[in-house]
């Protein structure tokens, strides 16, 4: 029943089918980003207790649970190519570690800039912050292995079991903030009950949390269209390509 | 709207320096990403096209003696 699936582990067709893909998620997640954070920015109205500080929490909660949603991806991807050896799977992984990198910088960097003015220091050594601190290193391990072998069977390989051994961080990550007492909030939505929000607060976050997990999957097609063709430079239909491409 | 002017939605209501800095950085950094993700691809074709130039090269070297 599933075995269609199989045919897209074929490079050139994982190539043409993400090429396809491709312009979706780019004009989903440009739109959604766009109205989520202009509308978070300009129009939600201003917290009681944060002023306008709290306008940061419309990139901040994105970037953050996008940066655990991506590890899982990426994790997943990798454990596929390890067990099954699909080898478009660990270029997948290869693909999102980068951005995940950059996804987690950006929830650490407005954490700091969101914790300046509520608590007044940019950074403690709390549970939740220094999670997250892992997450970012488990993220540039990754890259660092992966990028040390020229073997790219082996750097996948490699790099896969540390991003599988990694997934181990994701649970303490989410309840770092019930486990331990922590600087950092709650959270304030809640996938089952009431959210802890008004809604002209959360429409705006939940557009953008959707937003940032299709840019995510947008530029994971562009890095891992670019992945393919690296792995696969002696096979006719790149060489096809190369040449079209021509010498610059 | 929360705000009556430009002004005053720049302002931030006093957090100005806070919410510039996290909104300017992150898609500072994202529009660096997307440009180098999307600039790979080139790259990773011209260098194949290169290697098939040496290769002719060679090919057409060894012919001729």
């Amino acid at each position: 029943m599933w075995k269609w699936l199989h045919s897209y582990a074929d490079p050139e067709r994982a190539y043409n089918l993400s090429g396809k893909l491709l312009p979706w998620f780019a004009m989903l997640a440009i739109a959604l980003i766009g109205i989520g954070s202009v509308w978070g920015l300009a129009f939600a109205p201003t917290d009681y207790q944060q002023g306008d500080s709290y306008r940061i929490i419309f990139i901040h909660v994105p970037a953050a649970s996008m940066s655990m949603a991506a590890y899982m991806g990426m994790a997943t991807s990798a454990f596929i190519g390890l067990v099954w050896q699909i080898k478009s799977a660990d270029w997948a992984a290869a693909a999102i570690a980068p951005i995940g990198a950059v996804i987690t910088f950006i929830a650490l960097l407005t954490g700091a800039t969101w914790g300046k003015p509520m608590w007044g220091t940019w950074w403690v050594w709390d549970a939740r912050l220094t999670a997250e601190l892992v997450l970012l290193f488990l993220y540039l391990g990754v890259i660092a292995l992966y990028a040390s072998f020229e073997d790219k069977v082996l750097a996948a390989r490699a790099a896969g079991i540390l991003a599988i051994v990694g997934v181990i961080n994701i649970p303490i990550i989410k309840y770092s903030v019930e486990w331990w007492s922590s600087l950092h909030q709650p959270s304030t939505i809640r996938i089952t009950g009431q959210s802890t929000m008004p809604t002209e607060m959360l429409y705006p976050l939940l557009i953008n949390i959707l937003g940032f997990g299709l840019m995510i999957g947008a530029i994971t097609l562009i890095r891992f269209r670019s992945e393919v063709l690296a792995r696969n430079s002696m096979r006719p239909w790149v060489r096809t390509l190369a040449k079209a491409q021509g010498v610059k | 709207m929360p705000f009556d002017s430009l002004s005053d939605f720049l302002h931030m209501g006093g957090y100005a320096f806070y919410v510039w800095l996290a909104y300017g950085v992150t898609f500072g950094s994202l529009g660096i990403l997307v440009i180098q993700s999307m600039g790979q691809k080139r790259k990773v074709l011209t260098e194949i096209a290169k290697k098939i130039q040496r290769e002719e090269h060679l090919k057409e070297n060894r012919s001729n003696k």
